[in-house]
């Protein structure tokens, strides 16, 4: 079954490595050095939050406005975890903490389309092992190399905005129906207009007037939602 | 940010995002996920995502950008459109740094 999961995760390899070395040559840019930044990587895992944090990080918000702005936008991996309960739930909780620290997107659409069904079945730790370690080898050698290449491009090209319309082509793909198109809208609107706060405090503004709106949004349409 | 201070932002990152991973694997016993919960998680991540990237683009230390030949502008509608027509990530990242960049050393913007 391990091998199974190296196969099934082999395609994704290039829309990984790609997405890496972006995301690499964006950290390069931030200026935080090519230590910190192969850390960040290697600690954290997880490419949006760490592109999401580059602006933060350069104006010198306070820490927990950039654990918040993280927490946000790994909120989805709460629902992965929900979801993995099943699969996952007999182990002893040390190796479901180990295999947490896996669980990223590609993953979670690679197993849960070979696992459907949420029960036990022999063999799904494997084939979770087998695709995670490809995927992770495959992310961190992408986003190392984009580091290190990034630190050698002049910052002058400009080629940090990379990171910056990497952001904002993962906003798009969150914009799945009318109450998150108005989410996206209001957030957007209050970062910029609340921009003069204090600590980047516009951010922590922002995701709750946006989490207010498109709740309201969804409640005044019920039948509009999702 | 010093380098104490980013080393520390990053053991904290690797934290939340760690618990975030974890969160419902953690306790013994499961958990029930409540609504309430399950509808603000929807719009969390947008939420933070445009937070962050909109004032990237349309402001300069902290103003409005008051010219409309601003290479960053173009670049993110050149992304934008890329990415409604082919929905794919990386040829709007490449899309949208291309036109950016072309404008500015093309232009002079």
């Amino acid at each position: 079954m391990f091998r199974e999961g190296v196969r099934d995760c082999g395609p994704m390899t290039i829309g990984i490595s790609a997405w890496g070395l972006v995301a690499g040559v964006a950290m390069a840019k931030s200026g935080m050095g090519i230590p910190l930044a192969i850390l960040m990587s290697l600690l954290v895992s997880a490419g949006s939050s760490q592109v999401a944090v580059l602006p933060l990080i350069a104006t010198d918000a306070p820490m927990w406005v950039v654990w918040a702005t993280v927490a946000c936008v790994n909120l989805r991996f709460l629902v992965f975890s929900y979801q993995y309960r099943p699969y996952f739930g007999h182990l002893p909780r040390r190796r479901r903490v180990a295999l947490s620290y896996f669980m990223g997107d590609t993953i979670f659409a690679t197993f849960l389309r070979r696992y459907p069904e949420p029960k036990r079945e022999p063999g799904q730790v494997d084939y979770f092992w087998g695709a995670a370690l490809v995927n992770y080898a495959a992310w961190q050698l992408a986003v190392i190399t984009g580091i290190v290449a990034g630190n050698a491009i002049p910052t002058e090209w400009g080629v940090g905005f990379a990171g910056t319309m990497a952001l904002l082509a993962l906003t798009c793909t969150q914009l799945r129906s009318r109450s998150t198109w108005i989410a996206a809208f209001v957030a957007a609107s209050a970062a910029v207009a609340a921009y003069a706060l204090p600590l980047r405090m516009n951010i922590v503004v922002a995701i709750a007037a946006a989490v207010a709106f498109g709740v309201l949004a969804q409640h005044a349409r019920p039948d509009a939602a999702r | 940010m010093s380098t104490l201070e980013i080393f520390l932002t990053i053991l904290g990152m690797a934290a939340v995002t760690l618990l975030c991973r974890s969160f419902f694997l953690l306790p013994e016993q499961d958990l029930p996920m409540p609504r309430w919960l399950r509808e603000g998680l929807r719009y969390a991540p947008i939420a933070a995502l445009a937070a962050v990237v909109a004032p990237e683009i349309v402001m300069t230390q902290g103003h409005l950008i008051h010219t409309w030949r601003d290479a960053r502008i173009f670049g993110a509608l050149a992304g934008l459109a890329f990415f409604t027509w082919k929905k794919d990530l990386f040829g709007t990242i490449v899309c949208g740094t291309g036109v950016m960049l072309a404008l500015k050393f093309g232009l002079g913007w």
